[in-house]
């Protein structure tokens, strides 16, 4: 079994991303290979949903960093859901959801990007 | 607790490893699951710096992770012979300023502080570089 999974989806027109497993320096580059298709065929609506997510470190977290700008740049943003409290704590000390738009839910997330509101960071969840 | 070290290639694909044999470590020492995390994440992001800053990828290099524990008092050094990097020199950032200029890197350096409760940086010229991460058991009173 590998140690880091993706899998795609689109729905509505925002591209999902569910990632599963470590998330670490070894594991970065498959997801930054993954954010750097969707901004090739101009996809900037995102969703990384995290339920299966059971690890981050710094390299992972890096890659959100290395992304955002340019997709709001193009009007899109990424969201991330469905966190366990384990993986939220880490973006939380590094203090993330000051940045990011962090759902409990994945349809909660998708509907962000339909209610087309201005991006405002700072919505976590508890 | 004796004392146990295990060695590794500097590569990335190791660091799975290193994090089973911190935490198995941390976990028999009696930390609680959380701490234990906190623990492999903080060694995790000790050894991704060697790897990637001190060795650059090259993995005909070694680490070596050596684990002590004494009365309540967890320690985790890693040790190599690459290049000098010493991130006392690295100030905590201010977060809310670094996140809004999206910077990516150096995010390693400010989690290993905030995980664990001491960060040392052993750096002689000649002898090997060596971080020690120390995490103290709670009381249990």
């Amino acid at each position: 079994m590998s140690e880091f999974n993706i899998s795609q989806r689109e729905t509505k027109d925002v591209n999902v991303l569910e990632i599963k497993g470590y998330l670490d320096a070894h594991t970065a580059p498959k997801l930054e290979d993954a954010f750097q298709g969707l901004l090739k065929s101009s996809k900037y609506k995102i969703v990384v949903n995290c339920k299966d997510l059971s690890y981050i470190s710094s390299a992972g977290l890096g890659v959100f960093m290395a992304f955002v700008e340019d997709v709001r740049k193009n009007k899109g943003d990424i969201k991330l859901s469905n966190m366990s409290p384990k993986v939220f704590n880490i973006f939380d000390l590094l203090g993330f959801p000051l940045l990011y738009d962090i759902l409990a839910d994945e349809s909660e997330a998708i509907n962000r990007f339909l209610d087309s509101k201005p991006i405002i960071p700072g919505n976590a969840k508890k | 607790m004796k004392e146990r070290s295990i060695q590794i290639e500097s590569k990335t694909e190791e660091l799975i490893a290193v994090r089973d044999f911190v935490s198995h470590a941390a976990q028999e020492f009696g930390f609680s699951d959380e701490d234990v995390s906190k623990i492999a994440l903080a060694v995790d992001e000790a050894c991704t710096n060697v790897i990637k800053h001190a060795y650059s990828y090259d993995a005909t290099k070694n680490l070596k992770i050596s684990i002590r524990g004494a009365k309540n008092s967890f320690e985790v050094t890693i040790h190599d012979n690459g290049r000098i990097f010493d991130p006392n020199g690295v100030k905590r950032p201010d977060m809310k300023e670094y996140l809004s200029h999206f910077r990516k890197g150096g995010l390693g350096v400010y989690l290993m502080k905030s995980l664990m409760d001491k960060v040392e940086y052993n750096i002689r010229p000649g002898s090997p570089n060596q971080v020690k991460l120390t995490k103290y058991l709670p009381s249990q009173n």
